[in-house]
């Protein structure tokens, strides 16, 4: 005999409309959040932006003694590192993905190599830096010696061997999906033609997943811009314009990351935090654009 | 023209392709081996370097003036594992919620901007997020503390916690939420009481590989906890962190110093390890089959 | 004359624009199976979920009209309320995959906070379970979790879990389609006996399964209730053409 319970209703309406109230204000605190973010560094940019104007991306002087704050020689080194990183990782990063994505789809190569790229992406930004700076910088010293240049071992080009190291996980994760789910049938149709598997690659595979690639190097590249702690400690931190890869520089995170502690006057911070304005903005776009191929793509 | 010799022109060409075919191949597999290389050599240079600096000294001693020997990073290693704690008692909460709404309301205006907000979040450098919590919080307060670090991490843990808890619980089939509504168990009860632990398992792992990606943060706190050379657990001061030692001891021109940065390298990398380690294992263990 | 469990007057369902059902009259009596069918499309889903208010939980769904559950003005209810009243099988088998067996049983209790001591839960998972004819295939394996029985008896502790809820009405939504034929001809058999405590009202495309379990049909078309009477009159002497041509399978 089942007893009979009867079921009260317990403020069931009450506790409904609360619960989705919140839900709901947690999106809001979300956009909120995004919206603050940005009016912060815009409002706090304000002095800088005012007192220096346009000057302030092609000016090259930055002597904060003199109260004068040009960016020029931090965003050549941004995009040079950026640039360079991205040329030399892009390579490797296709090719594993290729690896991972068409020839070692599944069993213990493929998962004890995407363990590795995993790892490469865990491995915190310090300690890519401490690492660059006791094994990369001899190294890099060596060469510049036999190419007569002086052996300052830090500098653009290192911090953009290690920057490349770093994003590669990111355009891999990426393109190794779209390059994985090309449909079969087109593969196929191509082999049943007499193409071999390189053919394959680089007459179908390639070409049908380019726009999914690309995104994977912007993702890649919205990285390396933003990357902190592992440039600052490779690439010299001097407030000159950098002349040739082996020279040292700057980068805008990286000075930042140096001077924002100790920087005095309003002018100085506000400065500063215009940089951070300026990569926020950069990041955010190259992130937005790479989202919208990335669903373009999987559409 | 003559049939045998277009057929052997024909056959070299094949030969060709087939060769340029395996050549290919060779030339993806080491490319490949190649980028994996970086990873053996630090992690390989970590333990070496880092191996001999660790012992009971290292985890309980704070660090010595310069010049004296021993000395260890107690005070990093309690404050890292204090500020992470904050930043979960923040991120957690607030990012499961996030993520709850995102799975359950797919077209409204308000989820769209929410997903965008989440995206561009996930974007921003590490450093901005930095300067973001020094106007904040550091500057009102007057002063640098782990608190400001931990809200600057939690910043960075919201994303990925957001997005696990999205995808996980969108991957749940709808029959799981019809088969409660219609056992007359009112929405809420639903999500909380049936949905949610059904995703558990997805949920911790996402919890879990944001703390493990956090962990080794440095930038957002240079200028939020901004580090010191004392122990203590009060999170309204400045309080150090092993990525912040790591940052200012490779950087010095001190041997000891050094050897304490490596000891802390080697530090990091285990925790980063172990937690992901932990989070295969529960995404193994809790696996829900439907 | 029997009481009528469920009376449905002047009955219109809507998805935004889409008039999905049109007027739909029907009473339903007490300890009675009734299938309700009909060509896809034609409403017979939707109509079972109006009575549970399931149909409003998409976005855009509308109803108007009345339809009385013993007396009671359903769309005047708490729909929560409402659905502890009336108890629901689905297509897919859909046992809660965190909980055990017992806990699958009584888990309209457990969810909605109703505390039970030891003595009453197994007293109700027992005789939900030994109702709805899995309690000798799990006696000795409650705590296991629900997932790992197979569909048939998987459907059967939805049934179950349906029942101990002890619900004025049971509303089954195609729910042998997913399953093999042994599965199938089991829940037929259990339907069976159930209705002499239960009313229920099962959906069915197969029309095989209308004549051989249930007593009354209804049968829908486009949205409108075409033909309800016995199950017998309905396919050996259908009164209107509509009826007759799908009876004839002139249309699936």
């Amino acid at each position: 005999m089942i007893p009979a319970i009867t079921f009260k209703s317990n403020g069931i309406n009450f506790k409904e409309k609360a619960f989705k109230k919140t839900l709901t204000i947690s999106a809001i605190v979300a956009v909120i959040i995004l919206i603050a973010i940005f009016f912060t560094l815009l409002i706090n940019s304000f002095p800088s932006i005012k007192a220096l104007g346009a000057r302030f991306f092609y000016d090259k002087t930055w002597d904060p003694v003199a109260d004068e704050y040009g960016a020029l020689p931090f965003l050549v080194g941004t995009l040079l590192t950026s640039f360079l990183a991205l040329i030399i990782s892009t390579p490797f990063s296709i090719a594993v993905s290729i690896f991972l994505g068409e020839y070692y789809k599944k069993g213990i190569v493929s998962e004890t190599f995407k363990n590795v790229i995993d790892l490469l992406a865990g491995i915190p930004s310090v300690i890519y830096g401490f690492w660059g700076l006791f094994v990369l910088v001899p190294v890099v010293r060596v060469i510049e010696m036999k190419l007569n240049v002086p052996p300052y071992g830090v500098g653009i080009f290192t911090s953009s061997i290690i920057l490349a190291i770093m994003i590669l996980p990111f355009s891999v994760s990426l393109s190794r999906q779209v390059i994985s789910m090309v449909p079969d049938h087109l593969k196929e149709a191509a082999y049943s033609l007499g193409a071999t598997r390189f053919e394959v690659i680089t007459k179908i595979i390639i070409p049908y997943t380019k726009s999914g690639l690309f995104a994977g190097l912007l993702l890649a590249l919205g990285r390396a811009l933003g990357e902190t702690m592992a440039v600052t400690m490779l690439i010299g931190n001097t407030h000159s314009i950098p002349t040739g890869i082996f020279s040292p520089g700057n980068t805008m995170a990286s000075v930042i990351a140096n001077e924002f502690s100790e920087a005095t006057g309003k002018l100085y911070t506000s400065a500063l935090i215009e940089m951070g304005l300026f990569l926020f903005v950069v990041a955010t776009v190259i992130n937005i654009i790479g989202k919208q191929i990335i669903k373009r793509f999987t559409l | 023209m003559n049939r045998h010799d277009s057929k052997s022109e024909i056959e070299k060409q094949i030969a060709r392709r087939n060769r340029k075919n395996k050549r290919f191949k060779g030339v993806i597999i080491g490319a490949t081996i190649v980028s994996t290389l970086p990873l053996l050599f630090i992690l390989f240079y970590i333990f070496r370097q880092g191996i001999s600096a660790i012992n009971w000294q290292f985890l309980t001693h704070l660090p010595k003036p310069v010049g004296e020997a021993g000395g260890g990073v107690s005070n990093a290693l309690v404050g890292s594992i204090l500020i992470l704690l904050v930043s979960c008692i923040i991120a957690i909460p607030v990012g499961i919620v996030i993520g709850i709404y995102l799975s359950e309301e797919t077209k409204s205006k308000l989820a769209y901007y929410c997903r965008l907000a989440v995206d561009v979040l996930q974007g921003i450098p590490s450093i901005v997020i930095g300067i973001i919590i020094y106007e904040w919080i550091v500057r009102p307060m007057g002063g640098f503390s782990a608190f400001s670090g931990s809200v600057a991490l939690a910043l960075m843990m919201l994303p990925s916690i957001i997005k696990s808890t999205e995808e996980t619980l969108k991957l749940l089939p709808e029959s799981l939420k019809e088969a409660s509504l219609a056992l007359g168990v009112p929405y809420y009860k639903t999500i909380l009481k049936v949905i949610v632990p059904t995703g558990l398992g997805g949920i911790l792992t996402g919890v879990i590989l944001s703390i493990s990606r956090v962990i080794g943060e440095t930038a957002p706190l240079l200028f939020t906890a901004f580090g010191s050379p004392f122990m203590t657990t009060d999170i309204f001061k400045p309080m150090s962190s092993l990525p912040l030692i790591i940052f200012n001891y490779a950087t010095s021109p001190y041997e000891d110093w050094h050897q304490l940065a490596w000891g802390a390298s080697m530090l990091l990398i285990l925790m980063i390890l172990i937690l992901n380690i932990i989070s295969k294992i529960i995404q193994r263990k809790w696996k829900v089959q439907f | 004359m029997e009481s009528a469990v469920l009376k449905v007057r002047n009955f219109n369902a809507f998805f935004g624009e889409n008039h999905i059902l049109k007027n739909i009259n029907l009473d339903i009596d007490k300890n009675s199976v009734w299938a309700i069918m009909g060509p896809s499309g034609c409403g017979k889903t939707t109509f079972i979920r109006c009575i549970n208010r399931m149909h409003e939980l998409t976005p855009n769904a509308t109803a108007e009209g009345s339809m009385k559950l013993n007396g009671e003005e359903v769309y005047e209810m708490n729909p929560v309320l409402l659905r502890r009243k009336v108890g629901m099988v689905f297509q897919r088998p859909n046992p809660f995959p965190t909980m055990s067996i017992y806990d699958n049983v009584i888990a309209g209790y457990i969810l909605n906070g109703i505390k039970l001591n030891k003595q009453q839960k197994d007293e109700i998972v027992e005789t939900s379970l030994k109702r709805a004819a899995l309690w000798m295939e799990v006696r000795s394996t409650l705590h296991k979790k629900g997932t790992f029985l197979s569909g048939g008896q998987q459907q059967r502790l939805c049934i179950a879990r349906a029942l101990s809820m002890n619900p004025e009405m049971l509303l089954l939504d195609e729910a042998t389609s997913a399953l093999d034929p042994v599965s199938t001809a089991k829940i037929e058999e259990l339907i069976h006996e159930l209705k002499a405590q239960y009313t229920i009202l099962m959906v069915t495309h197969n029309m095989q399964q209308a004549a051989r379990v249930s007593d009354k049909t209804a049968f829908f078309y486009l949205g409108e209730l075409i033909e309800a009477n016995n199950t017998k009159t309905i396919f050996t002497n259908p009164k209107h053409e509509k009826t007759q041509d799908y009876i004839r399978g002139h249309f699936g």
